[in-house]
């Protein structure tokens, strides 16, 4: 009877002890949750660029679930026409007017149309891995862009002598990027660009680039962004694109001002076909863009 | 013996339904609307637990589980107003005063008042607020809606008191089972 006591005692004791841990210390409970928690939730990155293009190519951003974004891509003459010219506010500028729709937090598609060259394009773009931390550690996001383009000017294509499917081009592209830290994003991003048929004797149909971009975090409101890409398989006549400039935020858009020697904003004319050299006939340019939310995404939907 | 075997057994039981009178959820709602002309936001998966017995009750939300309809509203909120990498969670954690009110064995609304240390943006203010505790069989169901002054907590930025409310009003509500 002895042993039963003293075995039921402790019970007791033991049991005292857990209703005093659990009655009492609910704050030690809820750090305890919050730590358990930070272990089990995956934290994806967000925000490695500020916007879906860096300048002219892609960045590793997709557009949100439901959200339509409409962009205008504005490029003014060369700087180098003087005041004259305005600096080359002038013109004649070269416009790409696009619609961007994301399908899921992952997947968008788009279309545009240029008025250099008269030029349309369509592109997909889908992110493979997403940088995150937390219960799954992933240290880069990739995101796949495939893009075609089609010249529809007529004069350019009787100069080229193009005919049917010869005017359209197609781009593969792979961008690696990852956010360093708030301040810093780098990317890389492997591109392919197919000619149906090329513009120049002897150029390959296929010709790979590499591009280079980065965003730099100024203030809370103002970037740093800059762009390159290297040719390995270079036109003659050509030259590789490069671009510098500022993203600047204000509530539902980002408003983007660049300095730039490329004229088109599509893979084909200004991965390949940029025809100054930077300092040479150097552009100044915006990207304007507009988000709206046309669908409510089913995160959304659930938390309301 | 037999008598005070009784008594421990007797004890055991009434204290292991003292221990069970924390309520605990992974999915309390805050909710509110930062911007005036937008559609507001909702995080849904907030951590909370309530104890009957003294009253005490906590929050943590992940500044990130906010859900905005427009992500660029999101990021923004995230990276230049709430800073969500170096203060990833909002924090409540507090008592209920009159907890003696509350009955929690019979179904009703009983109007609570909460006192304790909001913890936003990595800044904490005490802040007392009013709330009512509906209890519904083995439910229970915490309500209550308060204002956060944005400037209390650090929290900057240039549409602050423009298009974004100098004061923000938030709305909780969280189910217990």
């Amino acid at each position: 009877m002895k042993r039963i006591l003293l075995v039921s005692s402790l019970i007791a004791l033991v049991s005292f002890g857990y209703a005093q841990t659990d009655t009492t210390d609910v704050f030690k409970m809820m750090d305890e949750n919050d730590k358990k928690a930070a272990a089990d939730v995956t934290d994806y990155t967000t925000a490695t660029f500020k916007s879906t293009r860096v300048i002219q190519g892609p960045s590793i951003e997709t557009i949100g679930e439901g959200n339509m974004d409409f962009r205008i891509l504005h490029r003014f003459a060369p700087l180098s026409g003087g005041a004259k010219e305005l600096f080359g506010l002038d013109g004649p500028a070269t416009i790409r007017f696009g619609l961007d729709y994301g399908i899921t937090n992952r997947l968008m598609v788009g279309i545009g149309r240029s008025n250099y060259q008269k030029e349309f394009d369509g592109f997909v773009k889908y992110k493979i891995l997403r940088q995150s931390s937390g219960k799954s550690n992933m240290p880069i996001t990739l995101t796949y862009i495939g893009t075609i383009m089609d010249i529809t000017d007529d004069s350019y294509l009787t100069a080229n002598n193009l005919t049917g499917s010869e005017a359209i081009t197609y781009a593969h592209a792979l961008a690696i990027g990852r956010k360093f830290n708030d301040v810093f994003s780098f990317q890389v991003t492997p591109t392919l660009v197919h000619y149906n048929k090329v513009p120049v004797a002897n150029a390959k149909n296929n010709q790979l680039s590499l591009g280079l971009a980065t965003r730099l975090r100024i203030s809370k409101r103002v970037n740093f962004t800059a762009e390159y890409y290297h040719q390995f398989d270079k036109m003659e006549g050509y030259e590789d694109a490069l671009s510098l400039g500022f993203d600047f935020e204000t509530g539902g858009h980002v408003f983007q001002l660049h300095f730039t020697n490329a004229t088109g904003m599509t893979e084909r004319t200004f991965i390949s076909q940029t025809v100054n050299k930077f300092g040479d006939n150097t552009r100044f340019g915006f990207n304007l863009t507009r988000i709206f939310t046309i669908v409510k995404s089913k995160a959304v939907a659930k938390a309301e | 013996m037999k008598k005070v075997s009784l008594f421990i057994a007797a004890g055991l039981i009434t204290m292991s339904a003292f221990a069970q009178k924390v309520y605990k959820t992974n999915a309390a709602q805050i909710k509110f609307q930062p911007i005036t002309e937008e559609a507001g936001c909702t995080n849904n998966q907030v951590q909370s637990i309530l104890s009957s017995t003294d009253g005490k009750i906590a929050f943590s939300a992940l500044i990130k589980g906010f859900k905005f309809s427009n992500s660029l509203l999101e990021d923004h909120f995230n990276e230049n107003y709430m800073e969500s990498t170096k203060f990833p969670n909002a924090k409540f954690q507090g008592m209920i005063t009159n907890i003696k009110d509350v009955n929690f064995t019979k179904n009703g609304t009983y109007k609570v008042t909460v006192k304790g240390n909001l913890t936003i943006h990595g800044v904490t203010k005490e802040i007392t607020t009013t709330g009512t505790i509906e209890v519904n069989g083995t439910k229970v169901i915490a309500k209550c809606n308060f204002k956060v002054k944005v400037s209390d907590y650090g929290v900057k930025g240039l549409y602050i008191g423009q298009k974004i409310a100098a004061e923000q009003d938030i709305t909780v509500t969280s189910t217990y089972e």
